[in-house]
């Protein structure tokens, strides 16, 4: 089986319809843009650009490598997609990558597409982009770690997302939810990293034009590295919150009108994730968070060196 | 070896095939949105719309179980809503005790849980059934008529032209990473699994080239081709009086759906 469908694709029936119709205005909204912008600052000749990646990001999925007992990892691509052809015409590719998907292969339905887009195509690009665009003019070992950090926070910002996604609309009970989303793209997203850092070191030694700081510069404006750092440090902080404190944040919702059974749990189903020596205090999640995102920060900073090294 | 398995096309002659691709994208998309505002345990709207299903079903003569041979893609997915079951509203069924967890289904807990995994289940359908009778550039044209901007619908169309020749150029860097890759039984091959996802990047960054650059020469053979922005097709839907009456008839079924859902 070669396309084997990726458990971020949310099918139709998981998302009420008040979240699918307001995940569809905003990436409706986002599109627009996206589209004006390519069409003003890119030429015709982009489209065709855009198809073939697009085609590209599909087909890269199916190139999977083995991990343990059985399982493999694979490739999202958004990340990838954002650096190496900028936010904007990321966003359209990863869009035309998931309508095919949600159309041919019912992998991720069609009325919830517009989270979907916005999860996969919207906040991948933001990250993936912005992250990088902070480094652009630094060493290559430098911006190949932070493409790693960013491809893995893509990919847990998303799934982080979803569960948040199927929370609101009643589907799924947060404290169960985001530990097993974030549990398994934690992994996922270690893969993802790995491979976008290989295949940005392959791109910049055999076509350095595409990688270099006037092409990245000119993709997308300074306030897209705002966005990508903004989101990261959140998604940081609000990721042990969220697993450690569904009750505080299923109140916030309350209050805010989100949910209708918010109500408090009359059970403990999952112990808490924390570090022993500081006891549970919000303090040791979000420091439990951050040490995930330094230890994979230092993985990928290791990873580019020795890459770095090869290449000279 | 041509990848041609992504083509969810079935050939056939039927009543639902030559139908506008317009009616049928417009129909799928109600009865999709028609599953999402049934309210928790329609069931008899429920049981009515899989009927309605099986119907379509028999008229694309492709076989009345064809969908429900191919609706279990997203079953997996069901897992996430598993935790619905346990839902505080609504009374206890139950009281099941495993070490530390304590678990507590709930009718009204189960009824949500029913009704999400029948909605999911009846739309994977309406989508499998759509793309089964209708060619891909058909539904991308339906879809421009339908107002999705010209870019979007353009990008669309070469991703789908372009998946069959790239998936050929992934097959073939697979081909060549199990000819290198010998293995001799019982001995561990290859390295850790860092050096593994490595050699998938760079197999990554290999099709990236390969694909940015055929997209090069794709855009230069086109410009000698007369191409000015925009894909043209000589295929022009026009709706007859037969798609108007079918397009009048889903509607009316969706809209005694709802009804029902709501008696």
């Amino acid at each position: 089986m070669l396309y084997s469908p990726a458990p971020m694709h949310i099918p139709d029936g998981f998302l009420s319809l008040v979240m699918s119709l307001f995940f569809w205005g905003v990436t409706i909204v986002t599109l627009a843009i996206a589209i004006s912008k390519t069409n003003r600052s890119l030429g015709e000749k982009q489209v065709p650009l855009m198809g073939v990646m697009a085609a590209f990001i599909f087909a890269a999925q199916m190139l999977n490598f083995p991990v343990a007992g059985g399982t493999s990892g694979h490739f999202l691509g958004g990340a990838l997609a954002a650096i190496v052809l900028g936010p904007w015409a990321g966003i359209l590719v990863m869009t035309a990558v998931i309508a095919v998907q949600g159309l041919l292969f019912q992998d991720g339905g069609l009325l919830v597409m517009g989270a979907n887009i916005f999860n996969m195509g919207l906040l991948t690009a933001i990250v993936g982009y912005g992250l990088y665009r902070s480094v652009m003019g630094r060493s290559k070992g430098a911006r190949l770690a932070v493409a790693g950090l960013a491809a893995w926070l893509s990919t847990v910002i998303a799934s982080l997302l979803v569960s948040l996604q199927l929370w609101l609309s009643g589907t799924s009970r947060l404290e169960i939810v985001v530990p097993a989303m974030l549990g398994v793209h934690v992994l996922i997203g270690m893969g993802e990293a790995v491979i976008t850092v290989a295949a940005l070191a392959f791109i910049e030694q055999t076509r350095p034009d595409l990688l270099s700081e006037e092409a990245t510069a000119a993709r997308g404006g300074s306030g897209w590295v705002y966005a990508g750092v903004g989101i990261s440090l959140l998604a940081v902080l609000l990721s042990p919150l969220a697993s450690a404190f569904p009750d505080g944040l299923e109140r916030v919702a309350e209050d805010m009108g989100f949910l209708e059974m918010g109500r408090p749990a009359p059970y403990e189903i999952l112990p808490d994730y924390t570090i022993p020596f500081l006891g549970e205090t919000a303090l040791s999640t979000i420091i439990a968070g951050a040490v995930g995102a330094l230890v994979v920060l230092g993985l990928a900073v290791v990873i580019g060196q020795s890459l770095r090294k090869q290449n000279a | 070896m041509h990848a041609d398995i992504f083509d969810r096309f079935h050939e056939a002659e039927s009543r639902l095939h030559r139908l506008d691709p317009r009616v049928k994208v417009v129909v799928t998309l109600l009865f999709i949105l028609s599953n999402a505002l049934l309210p928790d345990g329609a069931w008899a709207a429920f049981g009515l719309s899989w009927l309605s299903l099986l119907w379509a079903n028999q008229l694309s003569s492709l076989g009345v179980d064809f969908t429900f041979k191919r609706s279990f893609v997203a079953l997996p997915f069901a897992l996430a809503a598993v935790s619905a079951i346990f839902s505080p509203q609504g009374k206890p069924l139950a009281d099941w005790s495993i070490g530390p967890l304590m678990l507590v289904p709930t009718d009204y807990g189960l009824v949500k849980f029913g009704s999400i995994v029948l909605r999911s289940w009846l739309s994977v359908q309406a989508a499998i059934l759509l793309v089964a009778v209708t060619r891909f550039p058909d539904m991308i044209h339906a879809f421009e008529h339908l107002r999705v901007p010209a870019v979007l619908t353009t990008i669309v169309s070469f991703l789908y032209r372009y998946l069959f020749v790239l998936t050929d150029e992934v097959m073939r860097l697979l081909r060549a990473r199990e000819s290198r890759s010998a293995t001799v039984a019982g001995l561990r091959s290859g390295r850790n699994v860092v050096w593994r996802a490595q050699v998938a990047g760079h197999m990554a960054g290999q099709l990236f080239l390969r694909s940015y650059e055929r997209s090069d020469r794709i855009y230069h053979a086109m410009l000698a081709r007369g191409y000015a922005g925009q894909l043209r097709t000589l295929h022009p839907h026009v709706m007859k009086s037969s798609d108007w009456r079918f397009a009048a008839f889903s509607a009316a079924l969706i809209l005694f759906l709802q009804l029902l859902g709501r008696l």
